[in-house]
């Protein structure tokens, strides 16, 4: 899992990066200007490539249009037609049906408290690390980016068996610890890169006024760094929201279950009816969707300390 | 508030970090290493252990060496898991790795300068959006679209073929459909890093091979594909790790089957914990799983230091 995240971090990191040398590329650009706007092909090649990112979305649209068709008119004129009626209850007895509020709710919970922890946990090694520069850093940071390799199956019967004997089993706690010290392996990682480039002479003058290590961190680290800590905020909740694979195991009853576990458990239920399930789809494909439209600028925003390394 | 000692205003420091200011650090790593402990490096031996016993997960396990290992190698499941799990690479790692690279040159190197980077960037956000979704909500989406009676049969049906294929539901379809769905998934993620890449390039070397007369794809496979070699290594390493240890899409698509059809070493392990209850099973399982991730972890290092050598 972790490394699956973290090759996204990178990704979303990355979109503008790009950008500022393109620019400067006008005369290029302005040189062969004259032979980009002759003949068809440009415009052949629009049209492939536009067919290809609507191919990529069609699953977006076709549950979104679906969803509010009502079981008859999708009976007449199947799946691929557009809808002739609108009708909401689809949407409604999904949400009804599996208390789609309660696992909205436990997926905020959750994420959230991953944000936070996890960038909390991430900060405090990367100042140890970054600025402490503790014995033995580089080992330590190494065994990190291990760890971040090691499967989540090699981990999960022992931490099943271990939360089963604590009484955390079943509980949104016992995710939230797990998922905040696994996402703050590659959050450490990250801080403490951009950490180990820290202008020193701002520390060595605060520490000459006389502040001792928590205020260098909390009033001068942590306000030059924070970018980079919403980012990482960001970077866990979303991967805390997809996750599916510790939720499953830790989060059995209804009352506790994420977005992603409740989808995950709907295949079966719903195939007599098409029209309920691709309802389903798109109440779970919409938080996404939204995620990825407010996020947007953030992450890339990020771009530069996820390039930092 | 939580030290008053060692601000170290005193004289007899000599550098700002001391043996004694870097002690001062140390509680910062509490918290993480505690974590560390409890949630990664206990955990991982304790799974070790359990691969060398025969265990319900109730009572006490019973100690039986190397026997599960054993087993494994005899066991025809193991080694089809691993099996599919080299098709899942092609379909995570290498498909959207050579389609990503391809897409991406298009987009950065042609779209945009015709068509403007508002274009492009839609585009572009088209294809990441998949990549973004909880996998378990693209596996519902794709479960509902591949049924017997979903929308690619349907469309298939109007097309004239009276007798489409159950995509998840036959042996023979799942592991492809499975695969289709996979490469939806991933091929935002190499694209956009490619992007980024491009941008990286001086444009020089393209204007250089332009005034040569070498035609777009004579650019693309001897400027771009070779100076962007660092984000393709990425891209392959974190992808292919990735399709060792995917787990989600299987379990919300096919839940390993039809019969072995789609099972992987992580879907394996699981089932062995949750399912028949052969937990030291399981840990070997996915003991084995672990050792092959970071050995080919350290392949692609090694692979790569190599080139960066020459």
């Amino acid at each position: 899992m972790t490394l699956t995240k973290e090759a996204r971090t990178v990704t979303i990191g990355s979109p503008r990066v790009g950008r500022r040398a393109r620019t400067g590329s006008s005369p290029k650009r302005a040189g062969s200007g004259s032979r980009h706007r002759r003949g068809a092909t440009r415009w052949v090649t629009l049209g492939l490539l536009a067919l290809a990112a609507v191919l990529a979305l069609f699953p977006f649209i076709l549950a979104a249009v679906n969803a509010v068709k009502t079981a008859g008119d999708y009976a007449a004129h199947g799946p691929l037609a557009m809808p002739h009626s609108f009708d909401l209850n689809g949407i409604k007895t999904f949400w009804q049906n599996v208390d789609y509020t309660n696992k909205l709710t436990n997926s905020i919970i959750i994420s959230g408290s991953v944000a936070v922890v996890g960038t909390l946990i991430s900060l405090f090694n990367a100042y140890a690390l970054g600025i402490g520069k503790v014995r033995a850093r580089r080992s330590l940071l190494l065994l990190l980016l291990l760890a971040t390799t090691v499967p989540q199956e090699a981990l999960i019967y022992p931490l099943y068996y271990m939360a089963n004997n604590t009484g955390l089993y079943n509980t949104k706690l016992v995710v939230i610890i797990i998922s905040s010290v696994m996402s703050s392996a590659f959050g450490t990682y990250l801080i403490a890169s951009t950490l180990s480039e820290f202008p020193r002479g701002v520390l060595e003058a605060a520490r000459i006024d006389g502040a001792n290590r928590w205020q260098v961190l909390r009033m001068i680290v942590v306000p030059i760094i924070w970018p980079t800590l919403t980012v990482l905020m960001t970077f866990f909740f979303i991967w805390t929201w997809n996750d599916f694979f510790l939720p499953l195991i830790m989060l059995p009853s209804n009352d506790n279950q994420t977005v992603s576990v409740a989808m995950g458990s709907l295949q079966g239920q719903y195939t007599s009816s098409p029209t309920g399930l691709a309802a389903a789809s798109l109440m779970g494909l919409l938080p996404a969707v939204a995620f990825f439209l407010i996020f947007q600028r953030t992450l890339t925003r990020g771009a530069v300390a996820g390039a930092v390394k | 508030m939580t030290t008053t000692a060692t601000i170290a205003r005193g004289a007899g420091r000599v550098s700002p970090l001391s043996r004694q200011a870097r002690k001062g650090y140390l509680r910062y790593l509490l918290p993480g290493a505690v974590g560390f402990l409890a949630v990664v490096f206990v955990p991982f031996l304790m799974n070790i252990g359990i691969s060398f016993t025969n265990w319900s997960g109730v009572g006490s396990p019973t100690f039986v060496g190397l026997e599960n290992y054993r087993r494994l190698m005899r066991d025809h499941f193991f080694w089809s898991a691993f099996e599919h799990s080299i098709w899942f690479i092609v379909a995570m790692a290498i498909v959207p790795t050579v389609l990503g690279l391809f897409l991406a040159a298009v987009l950065f190197d042609y779209i945009e300068p015709r068509f403007g980077q508002r274009v492009s960037s839609v585009l572009r956000a088209g294809f990441y959006l998949p990549q973004v979704l909880p996998v378990a909500v693209a596996g519902v989406v794709w479960g509902w679209i591949l049924n017997p009676y979903g929308a690619i049969n349907a469309a298939l049906q109007q097309l004239g073929i009276d007798d489409p294929p159950n995509w998840l539901g036959d042996s023979r379809w799942a592991l492809p459909s499975v695969m289709l769905v996979l490469v939806w998934m991933q091929l935002g993620y190499g694209l956009v890093i490619f992007m980024a890449g491009m941008a990286r390039i001086d444009p020089q070397y393209h204007e250089a091979a332009e005034l040569d007369g070498a035609s777009w794809f004579a650019r693309f496979r001897h400027v771009t594909v070779p100076h962007l070699r660092p984000e393709v290594f990425v891209v392959l390493l974190t992808t292919a790790i990735a399709a060792l240890k995917v787990f989600g899409p299987v379990y919300v698509l096919t839940k390993g089957g039809p019969g072995n059809a789609t099972n992987v070493p992580s879907y394996y392990s699981y089932s062995n914990f949750f399912g028949s209850l052969q937990v030291g099973y399981g840990a070997a399982v996915a003991t084995i799983l672990t050792l092959v991730v970071i050995a080919m972890a350290i392949v692609f290092i090694r692979i790569q230091s190599k080139n960066e050598g020459v």
